[in-house]
């Protein structure tokens, strides 16, 4: 037997070898492997293996494609608010429907070829392509061109969408025309593009079924330009399996940046000096999006703002906070608007008509709107008399989910609202949620970015579709205020002054309306172990303060510039 | 011989061609769209540039024919090897994907099903006739067989990987490593599977165990061994005729747990973060990837029906009652 194990062992080495060999990594990382001290290991955004390296795919490219390799005209920090120049230099209206923008000198794809005002022209052009996420930029866009090899102009017509196309100036990342020119439809939006040649600050280095590895650009434009410089010669982003084994790597330092929702984590930052986050105390996170309370507005009583508004008031969202996030959230405005977004906040509306937890205004809310206990089981029926029963669905699995419908529903029982959670797969839910065959759910599919507008445009779009599928899930109809949404699209992002107006009228009408609940805002997920790089963004002073994660869409938000400002632990 | 084969072989196609249909029909009858889950993470915010879009990527995976087409489809197809684009991981093809994740769920698999096999018949032999070696190392057999294959594995990876550092907890290699054929890879590979495969193999281990004493203490007290005792015979080769009629159940089991274990290697990948087919499963069924899914539970399909087959074959070989049953029919 002896002689047979031998044998078995040797198979299997050599078996896995081969295995781990198909990667192809011809990796000039030297010796054996990246050294450690110059390596930045990242997770929380991958959750398979990296499959497509094409730019345009917005919500499936793997982990730094854009940001790392590909790059926008523009970068938005939420925080400051403001626009900061990247592939574009500077921009200009030249009147209400030009637009024009200069490009920078001196920048390169990482294949030596120069980039110019045509891959711009090119970029944009690609979106005639009916299947490109960012096809609708067609409505209003009327022609691009090249003005000189460094100014790319933009006609528009007047249906001229302001705050969307600010949206797209830098979400959508520029691709190389001398690469892409020849491609069909099919390989632009389902092509994987495995040989991606981008301007940014890392290069494809290798990958393999669980990791992504990117190499440094010694050539990269911005450190002549900005003086900027990635630290990290390597980036190794390590495919999410789950919060276990996430768990086990940042404990072991093997994980230097995690976005993962870790619950407990609070307990490893205030215990472990080498983990920390962006606060140092709770919530400990930036926020990322609003978790909203989503009512289905064709069905009775959800239909009446009066029961939705009773139905706000009932929920104790502290007890959320304190319970299954211990703190990791912070409650929402009632506006629903994220913290960067507070100067739109319109605090007089907020204190007439806003809501916080209150059962007994809840429930006097309840009576004067005609919602009595007629027969005597403790929940209240409708003014016709008909019995109310509501489901709240949350996706099986999603455990802290789970635990919030928990309490939502024991709180609006409290009230004598008949409301159940269940807890269907996540499939079935979004089924159910999309086709309008649900009463509640939570939902929280938009993220921050540079205008609140991105928040109405999913509170209040219309037509309704038979199948709602990323907007709109109350299908809530409110002509009035889609169309103080449309205006707000239409207005210019450097007037704040007609941005907060049209906001403020939005916000009376949400507020009496209620269509849908703030509940929480999510956190920015970000937890790092500081034994290998220093220097992260953090609330204090002395440190960045840029958006720490590496989610997708996240590094035009400024969170590739994190990158620029790490430092090694050991010196 | 031949005839019995041949009718294993239809027998075994047959159950071939159910299998693939129930396969095919399954993630069909499953709640959940996959173009619409794919298209929720590109997020376009119009929704008539989402028709459009999903318009497209449905006749792309060819799921705007009837199911009737999309099943002849799928035969014909899988025939020319190709099982299709993922969703999921979209636009690599399943067959692709299989192929990466396949050697690591093999190199987990193989070793600890064949290993727990032969070190548990052994030891289980060797248990039955030392006392005390049954009553101290025994239930720990009980235990671990009753063991579930993810909590033994998280002990093992907070014992041995977080607490004492001997190896590290996920991955199948270092995530700072660089595949090479050279001997700091392949230890580095060593390091990564050895926490996984213990899990399985441990548990395994104690299930054989203590099956074989069990029989092997039936064996021994059977009439013959009395008799060959009875004539003077050594105990040595008493034993050698139990152990050889202990282990043709055992040989059974062995073709059914291959079949099992699979469910194992699942959880076992999951915790460990072994890129293998395990972990693809999970994700191919949270994102509803029908073809991904398909082409998973092809493989495990066919590898079980291959395993049962040749443990039929080795059967005949090994005992001498079938060929007799065989050539009774025959005749």
């Amino acid at each position: 037997m002896g002689n047979r194990l031998r044998w078995l062992s040797a198979a299997l080495v050599v078996g896995l070898a081969a295995a781990g060999c198909t990667g192809g990594g011809d990796g000039s990382g030297g010796g054996n492997g990246y050294p450690r001290e110059e390596t930045l290991y990242t997770t929380g955004t991958q959750w398979g293996p990296p499959s497509t390296w094409n730019p345009i795919m917005s919500g499936s490219y793997t982990t730094g494609v854009v940001g790392y390799i590909y790059e926008p005209l523009f970068l938005y920090d939420p925080q400051q608010q403001e626009y900061i120049p990247w592939l574009a230099e500077s921009e200009e209206w030249i009147d209400d429907s030009t637009y024009e923008v200069s490009l920078r000198e001196g920048v390169t794809w990482s294949d030596g070829e120069a980039f110019t005002a045509e891959d711009v022209v090119f970029t944009y052009e690609l979106a005639q392509f009916e299947t490109v996420p960012y096809h609708n930029v067609w409505d209003y866009l009327e022609n691009v061109e090249a003005v000189d090899e460094h100014t790319a102009r933009f006609e528009f017509n007047d249906e001229l969408r302001h705050q969307e196309f600010a949206y797209y100036t830098y979400s959508n990342p520029i691709v190389p025309e001398h690469l892409w020119r020849d491609r069909s439809e099919e390989q632009v939006t389902t092509g994987a593009n495995e040989d991606p040649v981008g301007t940014g600050p890392y290069l494809y280095e290798d990958h393999s079924e669980d990791r992504q590895i990117y190499a440094k650009n010694e050539d990269w434009w911005a450190t002549d330009a900005l003086d900027l410089e990635v630290q990290p010669n390597y980036v190794v982003d390590i495919v999410n399996s789950s919060n276990d084994v996430t768990n086990r790597l940042l404990d072991q330092g093997d994980v230097d940046v995690s976005n993962n929702f870790l619950p407990g984590v609070d307990q490893k930052i205030q215990n472990n000096p080498n983990i920390s986050s962006y606060y140092d105390e709770p919530p400990y996170m930036l926020s990322a999006n609003t978790a909203w309370l989503v009512p289905n507005t064709t069905r009775e009583p959800l239909d009446d703002p009066a029961f939705r508004k009773a139905l706000a008031a009932s929920i104790d969202i502290q007890k959320i906070i304190d319970g299954p996030y211990s703190n990791l959230v912070q409650a929402a405005d009632p506006s629903g608007l994220l913290p960067v977004w507070e100067d739109y906040i319109d605090q007089e509306l907020v204190d007439e008509h806003g809501f916080s937890y209150d059962p007994g205004e809840a429930e006097s809310l309840l009576a004067d709107a005609g919602y009595e206990d007629t027969d005597g089981d403790g929940m209240v029926e409708t003014p016709d008399g008909d019995p109310v029963e509501l489901t709240l669905m949350v996706p099986s699995g999603w455990t802290d989910w789970m635990e919030a419908a928990r309490i939502i529903s024991e709180n609006a029982q409290a009230v004598g609202i008949n409301l159940v959670e269940e807890f269907p797969d996540q499939a079935a839910m979004e089924d159910q949620r999309n086709a309008g065959e649900f009463d509640l759910v939570i939902n929280n599919e938009r993220q921050i970015s540079n205008t609140p507008w991105t928040y109405y445009d999913y509170m209040f779009q219309l037509p309704v579709q038979e199948q709602q599928t990323t907007v709109n899930f109350a299908r809530y109809e409110n002509e009035e205020a889609w169309e103080l949404t449309k205006e707000l699209a239409q207005t210019p992002v450097e007037d704040k002054q007609a941005m907060q107006d049209t906001i403020s009228e939005i916000q009376r009408i949400q507020l009496e309306e209620m269509p849908i609940i703030p509940l929480w805002y999510n956190g920015l997920w970000s937890q790092y172990n500081t034994q290998t790089w220093t220097n992260f963004p953090t609330s204090a002073d002395d440190t960045p303060h840029h958006l720490p994660t590496t989610w997708r869409n996240y590094a035009q938000l400024g969170s590739v510039l994190m990158l620029t400002e790490l430092e090694p632990a050991g010196g | 011989m031949r005839r019995y084969l041949a009718r294993k072989i239809l027998i075994y196609a047959l159950t071939f061609v159910a299998a693939v249909s129930i396969n095919w029909l399954i993630p069909r009858l499953m709640p959940g769209d996959p173009v619409r889950t794919m298209l929720g993470r590109g997020s376009a915010g119009d929704p008539e540039t989402m028709q459009q879009m999903r318009d497209y990527y449905e006749s792309v995976f060819g799921l705007d024919e009837p199911a009737w087409q999309q099943y002849i489809n799928f035969w014909t197809s899988l025939f020319q090897g190709d099982l299709g684009i993922s969703v999921w991981l979209f636009p690599r093809p399943v067959s692709e994907i299989l192929l990466a994740a396949v050697p690591y769920t093999l190199a987990l698999l193989l070793p600890s099903i064949l290993l727990s096999w032969i070190a548990g018949n052994r030891f289980g032999a060797f248990a039955a006739r030392s006392k005390w070696l049954d009553n101290t190392v025994l239930p720990l057999g009980y235990i671990l067989t009753a063991t579930p294959y993810m909590w033994l594995g998280i002990l093992l990876a907070w014992g041995l990987g977080v607490v004492a550092g001997w190896f590290p907890t996920a991955g199948a290699y270092g995530f700072g490593t660089i595949p090479g054929w050279n001997w700091t890879f392949i230890w580095d590979l060593f390091l990564h599977w050895f926490l996984p495969f213990a899990s399985l193999f441990l548990v395994a281990f104690g299930g054989w165990a203590i099956g074989m004493r069990n029989l092997i203490i039936y064996e021994l007290e059977a009439e013959y061994s009395t008799y060959l005792e009875a004539l003077g015979a050594p105990r040595k080769l008493v034993r050698r005729y139990a152990f050889r009629n202990a282990v043709l159940p055992q040989m059974t089991g062995l073709a059914v747990q291959l079949g099992t274990i699979v469910a194992g290697a699942l959880l076992t990948e999951i915790v460990f973060g072994y890129p293998g087919l395990g972990n693809l499963i999970l994700q191919a069924l949270n994102n509803r990837d029908f073809f991904l899914l398909q082409g998973a539970f092809l493989f495990i399909v066919i590898g079980v029906l291959i395993a049962n087959f040749i443990v039929d074959v080795i059967y005949v070989l090994v005992d001498p009652r079938t060929r007799t049953q065989m050539q009774g029919s025959a005749a």
